[in-house]
């Protein structure tokens, strides 16, 4: 058995590495865990990924969690282009740096977004008080200015004049609150030339067959009692 | 102008890249930045991190934020022993998984605990309900369980039979409680024992020295209501 790539195309991390491995011709089988069945849940993914969670990679015998290491690994295993994590020590910092921030920033302020703009109401059929909502959607404008005044600047890309896997783990979070009808990019003329140099560096295809499963998540139908209390936890931490 | 790291070693992050300076003779100033007297949020600083948090690195005219960013960049750039950020394919994703997960789990649980503990009622003068320390307390169990089921298991240390940069971000982050005179170790042999080989690799002297700061932190002052004020926004964000 070859590569295993455990993913579900509704997580922005997941989005990540399939366009990573897509693009960079990394032959893998996809394994499909639906979250919004509580598939993460099962005995038998717990073995692929003890934390239940995807994105999740099996090679051979050898199970990796966590996106940026599985992004890392295929970096190395596959020897890609340079661009993506460059050899370069300062170029690379540049890759790390961001890498690390967005963990408790981009990622957590994109996810909430979704999830309480569209998610609750859609799929849970629960509405959000307003202030939370409201406070989400300013904690994320906060951090959209951070990725345009600190990471982005006046460079074509996160890290410097090429693409590395800082923006497609960024762009595939941003995907996240436009998934959910936030305008992102308006506004943010700077974000949105960077985005369309991200598609195009990606190639359109490929970004557009990633992002299928999330841009109709608001035509999810509501979501059944049963997933709806193994879904209970997360609700909770989303709403914090 | 070498090497410079502005730290503060009240801070986890910052003690590991202290230790790990230390220990592999990298020769730089220390820059201190003090957190509780909101030095971090001075002009001066935001010229070294816009970001306004510590660690941060200054090496000429390059600048870098995260503390995983700059473990790896002084890994790459001193060329230090291999154990520490393996040439292993394996052992390193490893070591990558572990630095992704810590962010949102470890070390996130461990800051609550200090400042709902500690911090909060004895610096700020803010008193912290039983129920948010017990829960605090909780979520901090489940993680330590994590780190040991699924991360130390039953090697030596967290990726392998040696130290790596894994067990030192892990290691200062367990400080944080203890720090807030919470018993990490007890009833935890396993963890205990790592705890024990840790300290021996670093050298107790070194573990000792940078760990001063933090055993102390519950003998702190309280916070003038100048500082109170100052330090509060950054303060809820940080541990929200």
């Amino acid at each position: 058995m070859g590569l295993e790539l455990y993913l579900d195309l509704i997580s922005q991390p997941c989005r990540a590495v399939y366009i990573f491995a897509k693009k960079n011709g990394i032959p893998f089988e996809l394994r499909t865990v639906e979250l919004l069945k509580g598939q993460h849940h099962s005995d038998a993914f717990a073995q692929v990924n003890p934390l239940k969670k995807v994105p999740a990679l099996k090679d051979g015998d050898f199970t990796l969690a966590e996106s940026v290491a599985i992004l890392l690994y295929l970096c190395r295993k596959y020897e890609v282009p340079d661009h993506w994590y460059p050899q370069d020590l300062q170029a690379r910092a540049r890759v790390d740096e961001y890498l690390a921030w967005q963990h408790t920033a981009l990622r957590n302020s994109c996810t909430r977004a979704m999830w309480q703009k569209m998610m609750f109401p859609v799929f849970l059929g629960e509405q959000v008080p307003p202030e939370t909502l409201a406070s989400t959607l300013a904690e994320l404008e906060r951090c959209l200015q951070l990725l345009e005044d600190k990471f982005l600047k006046d460079q074509d890309f996160l890290a410097g004049p090429h693409i590395s896997v800082a923006d497609l783990v960024a762009i595939t979070e941003l995907m996240h609150p436009v998934s959910a009808g936030c305008q992102v990019f308006k506004s943010r003329p700077k974000l949105a030339a960077w985005r369309q140099r991200v598609e195009t560096a990606v190639g359109k295809d490929l970004f557009q067959e990633a992002h299928a499963v999330v841009m109709k998540a608001k035509d999810l139908p509501p979501a059944d009692s049963a997933i709806k209390e193994k879904l209970k936890p997360l609700v909770q931490v989303l709403l914090q | 102008m070498g090497l410079e790291l502005y730290l503060d070693l009240l801070s986890q992050p910052c003690r590991a890249i202290y230790i790990f300076a230390k220990k592999n003779r990298i020769p730089f100033e220390m820059r201190t930045v003090e957190l509780l007297k909101g030095q971090h949020l001075s002009d001066a600083f935001a010229q070294v991190n816009p970001l306004k948090k510590v660690p941060a690195l200054k090496d000429g005219d390059f600048t870098l934020a995260e503390s995983v960013a700059i473990l790896l960049y002084l890994t790459r750039k001193y060329k230090v022993a291999d154990h520490w950020y393996p040439q292993d394919l394996q052992a390193c994703a490893r070591v990558d998984e572990y630095l992704a997960w810590q962010h949102t789990t470890l070390r996130r649980s461990c800051l609550r605990a200090l400042w709902h503990k500690v911090m909060f009622p004895v610096f700020l003068g803010e008193p912290v309900s039983p129920e948010m320390l017990a829960t605090t307390l909780a979520e901090l169990d489940v993680t330590l369980q994590l780190l040991e089921d699924k991360f130390l298991q039953n090697k030596a240390f967290l990726i392998g039979p040696h130290v790596s940069l894994a067990d030192l971000v892990a290691i200062t982050e367990l400080m944080h409680p203890v720090g807030a005179g919470c018993q990490v170790f007890e009833g935890r042999p396993k963890l205990a024992a790592w705890y024990r080989r840790v300290e021996a690799a670093v050298g107790e002297d070194l573990f000792r020295e940078a760990h001063e700061v933090i055993l102390k932190a519950k003998d702190s002052p309280p916070a003038d209501p100048t500082i109170k004020q100052k330090l509060m926004p950054a303060v809820l964000a940080m541990i929200r």
